[in-house]
């Protein structure tokens, strides 16, 4: 149905000309639901483009063809691919909310692609769009015609551009990241809805994604890229089983899944100083000495304009030295909140936080600043580009809280810095950069540089590697474990991801609506879920097929 | 739609305590600064009697609030004060004056936004083409033109030079009688009169000093309107309605002009405010019998209440302006009113 | 300690800050010239009482008039003044008056907006009440009010167009210290013990000026026009002064008799002026773009 060969595709930037996509030929059958798989930068969005005839500008097809059906779409006019777009092959985005007209009701949104490609008359096209709005299940779908994006949820923007997207009935689908920022329960109802539409319509699919485990459930065939091209593809269980190529394999094994442990992730285990440090944490873990941090019944409540919300209601919990503790819950679920209120900065309403015993909120959190304690409390920021102020550089970034809380002399402080980066794996050579000048990865490290640039006791990791790419997960996971172990310290693992958060902790509380609402050790509570809303949450994980395969299955931990 | 009236109203709402600035600054701007107000108000000429008579009339030998209390029972009332130089009471110099700065300066804003918002849109759909080129340097050029030098130019070129446009000398020549006052609008009158001959020549005098303000005007609504447009162009809705394949034509009016309106429509009040201020020095170089140039020979002649009641009258147009455009901003765009919770 | 985990990563080459401003310049060669058209500018203001061939206040009652000529650059005015002369020594006062005024204005809105958007509350509240109130005038007329009721004098013309200036200021560096008050690196400052003045001054406030430097540079021009407008109409600088806009006032009387000179002159001066600092606003603004930036 889809036949690209050998396409490549180039970008003009101001470094001069860049290959985004070289040499790689896919089909797509009648049917078939295909995964791209790849990091970022890997070309897979690239590639949906081309096929959409939608690049940046400054892209541009330098050979190849891209042959849908029997038409050369490389070849068509403007107006011919006009006409293929939306009726023939549609697409779906990732943010679903930035890719609705903010202005125009979501019903018209649809009427303009239903009446473009005349499907619908002026008279029958409210009739349509609330059939395409049913389609993709949406409750009330007379009511959701009349309103506009910014009205809606992230699940519902989906669904409207699914909906826009499948309005005139498209031979082929491609899917591109559009679970992406979505909440972990959101992502399976829309998978699942994507899915179902597509088989009941006997239409083709093209998902690109990021997540190997994703893409191995919903799709028969899998295409994983790296730099432009494609290394290796193959149905998805093969694929996922018996990875060939290198790249795949390390792409498979970094991916967390259940079974495996922090070790499995990395490329070659002999990276790591491996067993004895796993054991050590978990050793030292039952000890139980006092609890290095108490909470109880911490409240927190905001006043809004729309009245008094109650972010986080009467929590209490205890970690103790050299513990990991797994908080998860989706967006809105109070974690960060209750993260921000631990680190004192932020007013709690009420409820007590205990550090060692001595009370936490004697002091004011203006006040908490120059305390001896607030380098016992630090914290690792989900987004390490934006937690790292543009005008420094790194080594400055390294050096904030040393000179700030210590009063070491410039050249210890030098030496200080020196041992940390080498402490994180971070080169010397990198120390005078700013942060545009790092990669994500890099960014990652100078963020637990600083961090743990004070021997902290307690040490919050709030999505450490939400913005990471999986094979870099690996690896700051893998550091972030290590560091635990040789410091002493004890984690507050704030997560949406049950995968990692199931390798990073020992205990897990899950967290909605501001409520605990489940704890427990981690293998209890990710394998004999009680709460229907845990049960719910590790059902919408992706589940990759039977992972009876690899290199490292004699190394595996056996759980 | 019960969150949209709110907000409504609470836009309405929220010019009373910016029109109770504006009253309190006019008040202060001439009491409470170094120097005897009585003096400014009794003029150049006057002498020891009618200073003092000035300053009771004033109040000005009360407390400052008991002054500011007097000040606004006199604006209520609708008493500005009287002018020195005419011996008009300063607002009905004042409303005689407005109509002919009004039409000065909507007609000169009509026709840049005629011009410059397709000149943006086109410059936007275009990018590097010779209409982005133009738009480039009309932008750059027009915000530093200084208005009082471009009416000079023009002057000299369409009147001395070619004889094109008559002489810059107020808004009808002497050869035409002034149409009944209906609007105030010379336009809009003669229109009304039938009197197609006094519309001609009213256009004529109008032309120039229009044509000065709108090329002032011009460059910072095409550049909102270009860099708008650009941002709307490349936002992700666009590629939806490109990926969905709907018409170039739908896209570009439906999706991309419509969201870049809105930023536009709010520089329009930043342009109304410029173009008030340029007024009065395109009033001064035509000889515009509007209430800038009333305003200036009031500043030359010291003739405070005059200046005074000139600033007051012109925040409070240019307060109603504003909120004129938060209301129609406010019926284009949905999101008025309602409130996320995230 | 060692590390147990290597960096897999390549090291990839930096690029410069230097670098960056030599491809924009590459890139944009308008904005080199920008740059020379603003040296020109700070040459003549400096130097324009040596460089002018005539004493800018002698009047010849025998040269009258007189359209440019070889001897008279740009022609003569009504009382036989050097147009040329007069255009260079302006350059001085209209810069001074216009760097003057923003710098005040710079200084003062970037206080109050910074306060203001990084403690919010009421102060916030009462700040942005007050620039409503100062922005609810059209702002040239507001100058006007500022000078008559001070006085008219220079530094009064300076005065108001410094306060007509703050709420720009005040208003863009709120907005961006207040969407950067908890931004992450906000955030980690305060976690590395950061008192909150700190965390404002050395950590939110620096990373607000890029986009102000360009505020800074439309500014200047504007403030000039600004500055011109107002002794056009007969404020501040007094005659004999050699100033811009009022030798377009002058000038402007006799245009519609054909002497064309002793307007155009200075007005092509100052739009020049003018032109430069606008040019130079959009060259920075590419400069400071991040997204243009890698």
């Amino acid at each position: 149905m889809l036949k690209i060969t050998n396409l490549a595709v180039s970008f003009n930037t101001r470094n001069g000309t860049v290959t985004a996509v070289r040499d790689i030929s896919l089909d797509v059958a009648a049917g078939q639901k295909v995964g791209i798989v790849g990091e970022s930068g890997s070309g897979k969005s690239v590639t949906a483009f081309s096929i959409m005839r939608l690049l940046d500008d400054g892209g541009q097809n330098d050979a190849g063809t891209i042959h849908y059906q029997d038409i050369n779409l490389l070849q068509c006019s403007e107006q011919e691919m006009r006409d293929i777009r939306g009726r023939e092959i549609s697409m779906v985005f990732q943010n679903p909310r930035a890719a609705l007209n903010p202005i125009r009701k979501v019903g018209y949104q649809i009427e303009d692609v239903l009446r473009r490609h005349s499907r619908s008359t002026r008279q029958s096209a409210r009739r349509h769009a609330i059939e395409a709005l049913s389609a993709v299940k949406i409750n009330d779908p007379q009511a959701v015609y009349g309103r506009y994006p910014f009205e809606l949820s992230g699940g519902m923007c989906q669904r409207v551009v699914i909906a826009i997207a499948l309005a005139c009935d498209p031979r082929l689908l491609i899917a591109d990241e559009p679970t992406t920022g979505l909440d972990i329960t959101t992502q399976k109802v829309v998978m699942e809805l994507i899915d179902e539409l597509i088989t009941e319509r006997q239409m083709s699919a093209i998902l690109i994604t990021h997540d190997l485990a994703l893409a191995a459930q919903y799709c028969d065939h899998i295409v994983v890229m790296k730099d432009g091209e494609i290394v290796e593809s193959g149905d998805s269980v093969t694929l996922f089983a018996t990875p060939q190529h290198a790249y795949t394999r390390k792409l498979v094994n970094a991916t967390p899944r259940t079974g495996a442990s922090l070790r499995d992730l990395l490329p070659s285990p002999s990276d790591a100083k491996t067993s004895q440090l796993t054991n050590k944490v978990t050793s030292l873990a039952p000890a139980r000495p006092a609890p290095l941090l108490e909470v109880n019944n911490l409240v927190k409540t905001f006043t809004t304009a729309s009245g008094v919300v109650n972010a986080v209601k009467d929590v209490s919990f205890t970690i103790h030295r050299n513990e990991s503790v797994g908080l998860v819950g989706e967006s809105g679920s109070g974690k960060s909140t209750t993260s921000s209120l631990l680190m004192r900065l932020d007013h709690c309403s009420s409820g007590q936080i205990l550090f060692e015993g001595r009370n936490l909120l004697d002091v004011t959190t203006k006040q908490f600043a120059k305390d001896p304690r607030r380098a016992s409390l630090q914290m690792v920021f989900q987004d390490a580009g934006d937690s790292l102020n543009p005008r420094h550089t790194a080594e400055m970034l390294i050096v904030e809280p040393i000179a700030r809380l210590t009063n070491m002399n410039r050249k210890e402080k030098k030496a200080r810095v020196s041992e940390l980066a080498q402490m994180v794996g971070l080169p010397e050579a990198l120390l005078t950069r700013y942060q545009h000048q790092l990669s994500g990865g890099q960014k990652a490290r100078v963020g637990i540089a600083r961090a743990i640039a004070l021997n902290p006791k307690l040490l919050i990791l709030d999505e450490p590697t939400a913005a990471l790419d999986v094979s870099i997960q690996a690896i700051v996971l893998n550091l972030l474990h290590d560091l635990r172990a040789e410091l002493d310290m004890s984690y507050l693992f704030v997560s949406h991801d049950l995968r990692v958060v199931e390798l990073m902790c020992d205990n897990v509380m899950v967290m909605r609506h501001g409520e605990i609402i489940e704890r427990g050790s981690a293998k209890q509570v990710l394998q004999q879920p009680q709460h229907p809303y845990t049960r719910e949450l590790l059902a919408a994980v992706p589940q990759s097929p039977e992972l009876q395969y690899g290199p490292n299955t004699s190394n595996r931990a056996v759980l | 739609m019960k969150n949209r009236f709110i907000a409504v109203s609470q836009r309405v709402a929220q010019t009373i305590p910016v029109v109770v600035g504006v009253v309190v600054i006019s008040f202060l701007l001439t009491r409470a600064l170094p120097g005897d107000p009585a003096v400014f108000f009794a003029g150049v000429a006057a002498d020891e009697a009618s200073i003092e008579q000035v300053r009771v009339a004033l109040g000005l030998d009360k407390s400052l609030p008991q002054q500011f209390l007097i000040y606004v029972g006199d604006l209520l009332r609708g008493d500005l004060g009287q002018s020195l130089s005419s011996g008009q009471p300063v607002l009905s110099d004042l409303a005689s004056r407005l109509p002919a700065s009004l039409e000065l300066t909507l007609f000169a804003l009509v026709i840049s936004c005629l011009i410059a918002i397709p000149l943006g849109v086109l410059a936007a759909t275009r990018p590097g083409s010779w209409v982005d080129h133009v738009c480039r340097v009309l932008v750059t050029a027009g915000v530093s033109l200084p208005t009082f030098f471009t009416g000079v130019v023009l002057i000299y070129f369409f009147y001395y030079l070619t004889g094109w446009a008559p002489a810059p000398l107020g808004r009808l020549d002497f050869l035409y009688i002034e149409p009944e006052h209906v609007t105030g609008f010379y336009l809009i009158d003669s229109l009304i009169a039938n009197d197609m001959q006094t519309f001609a020549g009213t256009l004529k005098q109008l032309i120039l000093p229009a044509a000065t303000l709108s090329l002032f005007t011009l460059a910072p609504i095409a550049r909102m309107t270009r860099s708008a447009m650009i941002s709307a162009l490349s936002s992700d809705y666009i590629r939806t309605a490109r990926a969905a394949g709907l018409a170039n034509g739908t896209i570009l009016r439906t999706y991309a002009l419509r969201n870049a309106l809105l930023p536009v429509i709010t520089t329009l009040g930043m342009v109304f405010s410029f173009s008030l201020g340029a007024n009065v020095l395109v009033e001064r170089v035509f000889a515009w019998p509007g209430i800038g140039s009333y305003a200036v020979d009031a500043l030359i002649g010291s003739d405070y209440a005059a200046v005074q009641g000139f600033v007051l009258a012109m925040a409070l147009l240019f307060v109603l302006v504003n909120l004129i455009i938060d209301l129609v901003y406010s019926l284009i765009d949905p999101r008025i009113g309602f409130t996320t919770n995230e | 300690m060692n590390s147990t985990v290597t960096l897999t990563e390549p090291v990839q080459p930096s690029q410069s800050a230097l670098q960056h401003i030599i491809y924009v310049m590459r890139e944009n060669p308008v904005t080199l010239v920008s740059f020379m058209m603003l040296a020109v500018l700070v040459v003549i203001a400096v130097a324009g009482h040596w460089l002018a061939p005539f004493d800018p206040l002698a009047s010849d009652s025998s040269a009258v008039l007189q359209p440019p000529s070889t001897t008279h650059w740009f022609g003569t005015d009504n009382v036989g003044r050097d147009v040329f002369s007069r255009v260079l020594v302006a350059t001085r006062l209209d810069l001074q008056i216009s760097v003057m005024a923003v710098s005040l204005s710079f200084v003062i809105g970037s206080l109050l907006g910074a306060v203001a958007g990084y403690w919010g509350g009421w102060l916030d509240v009462c700040l942005s009440r007050i620039l409503d109130t100062i922005m609810a005038f059209p702002l040239f007329v507001l100058a006007m009010g500022i000078v008559a009721a001070l006085g008219n004098t220079v530094e009064n013309i300076i005065y108001a167009t410094a306060i007509i200036n703050i709420p720009f200021y005040a208003r863009l560096i709120r907005a961006e210290v207040n969407i950067r008050r908890d931004s992450g690196f906000a955030v980690s400052a305060r976690l590395s013990g950061n008192s909150e003045i700190r965390v404002l001054a050395f950590h939110v406030f620096p990373n607000t000026l890029p986009p102000v430097m360009v505020q800074l540079s439309l500014n200047l021009g504007w403030a000039i026009l600004n500055a011109a407008g107002l002794s056009f109409i007969g404020l501040g600088v007094r005659p004999p002064t050699p100033e811009w806009g009022i030798m377009v006032a002058e000038g402007s009387q006799y245009i519609v008799s054909g002497e064309w000179w002793m307007a155009v002159f200075p007005g092509l001066a100052l739009m020049f002026a003018v032109f430069t600092f606008n040019l130079l606003g959009d060259g920075l603004r590419d400069i400071v773009d991040p997204r243009t930036r890698k």
